[in-house]
């Protein structure tokens, strides 16, 4: 298929992390908590009272260097939104970043034989 | 759904990044037969899409939040293999660099959203949509529902494989060692979730960005999947 322009729709995702932060702003507004079965060991034992022995091992398996998208320091309120977009931004040029290098190895062989059919593209 | 570390005993985590090992290699062979050079910006596309509607959490009034994942839409525009592939790498860099969703869980977590929402949500569109002739109302219709049934099959795997835990592994005390909640919690809370809000939600993120390519970039509609 011919591949049209689509600067148009990398503006729509430059637009969309700029307004990410409505992602937090109504969860608060209707005071809703996390997504349900994502919670941290602290809130595992307020819920059920004790925190599984596996649950507790393996829950500190990695540490990201943004957890829940904030960066260090500036997680409440407009530091909060603010660490959003800018961990939003990242987080888009990585994807961005090695989903382009997957397609380009896994289109590799295909492009060199399609341009052998017709040099002119 | 993004199953955080430590909530899946090895038994489920191992099998299902096993399982997810194999469906990427499959994934890739059937993208090196059918992406063209020319849209790989597309696939770098859908996976930020991808990435971005999951920081819009919506909320359930006084309960829990919950998102879309555009993976239904992402398999409509550019298939259901290379949207695989945009979706994984999505949840891959959210586990790795914000914590969301596990590193153990993160075979489980591409099984569930990566790979069956995409999966079944697509082949609802192709049964309802089938025939490149299909009306573009039909075509809408045929994601938004598919969006819908995908999101709840991911939703019902993952309640399942959290609710397996107890069952599957529990201390020399007899208490669970990883997930603590049975499946006769884990499925009708998250199911009632899915299907009153957050599949709607998917379904709606899913027609209104369609519609809007279709005016934007009709030519991108017209070569739907």
């Amino acid at each position: 298929m011919k591949v049209p322009e689509t600067k148009k729709l990398w503006i729509g995702i430059i637009v969309m992390i700029l307004l990410s932060p409505i992602g937090l702003l109504l969860p608060e507004l209707f005071k809703a908590g996390g997504a349900w079965g994502e919670w941290g060991p602290d809130e595992i034992e307020k819920i059920s009272g004790y925190v599984p022995e596996g649950l507790r091992r393996l829950s500190e398996f990695w540490k990201s260097p943004f957890p829940d998208y904030t960066v260090r320091g500036w997680e409440e309120g407009f530091r909060g939104y603010a660490s959003y977009i800018f961990t939003g931004i990242i987080g888009v040029l990585l994807v961005v970043l090695i989903a382009y290098a997957l397609g380009k190895i896994l289109t590799k062989n295909r492009a060199q034989t399609l341009n052998g059919k017709n040099g002119n593209t | 759904m993004h199953i955080p570390d430590g909530y899946l005993g090895p038994v489920t985590y191992g099998s299902l990044w096993l399982a997810m090992s194999l469906i990427w290699f499959y994934a890739s062979r059937k993208i090196k037969q059918t992406l063209k050079a020319s849209e790989v910006p597309l696939l770098a596309l859908a996976a930020s899409f991808s990435f971005v509607i999951m920081m819009f959490n919506v909320p359930i009034p006084a309960g829990t939040t919950g998102h879309a994942t555009g993976a239904v839409l992402i398999a409509v525009l550019i298939g259901p293999w290379p949207a695989v592939m945009a979706v994984s790498v999505a949840l891959m860099i959210q586990a790795l660099m914000f914590g969301d969703g596990g590193i153990t869980a993160m075979g489980a977590n591409c099984f569930n959203i990566a790979f069956a929402e995409t999966l079944s949500g697509y082949a609802v569109y192709r049964v309802i949509a089938k025939g490149r002739d299909a009306s573009l109302k039909r075509q809408l219709f045929g994601a938004g529902a598919g969006a819908y049934i995908g999101i709840n099959i991911a939703a019902f795997l993952t309640a399942f494989e959290l609710g397996i835990q107890t069952a599957l592994h529990t201390g020399p005390d007899g208490r669970p060692l990883y997930s603590p909640f049975p499946l006769s919690l884990t499925i009708p809370v998250i199911m009632t979730e899915h299907l009153v809000l957050f599949g709607l939600v998917e379904a709606a993120v899913t027609v209104l960005v369609l519609s809007y390519i279709n005016k934007s970039h009709p030519e991108l509609i017209k070569e739907m999947r």
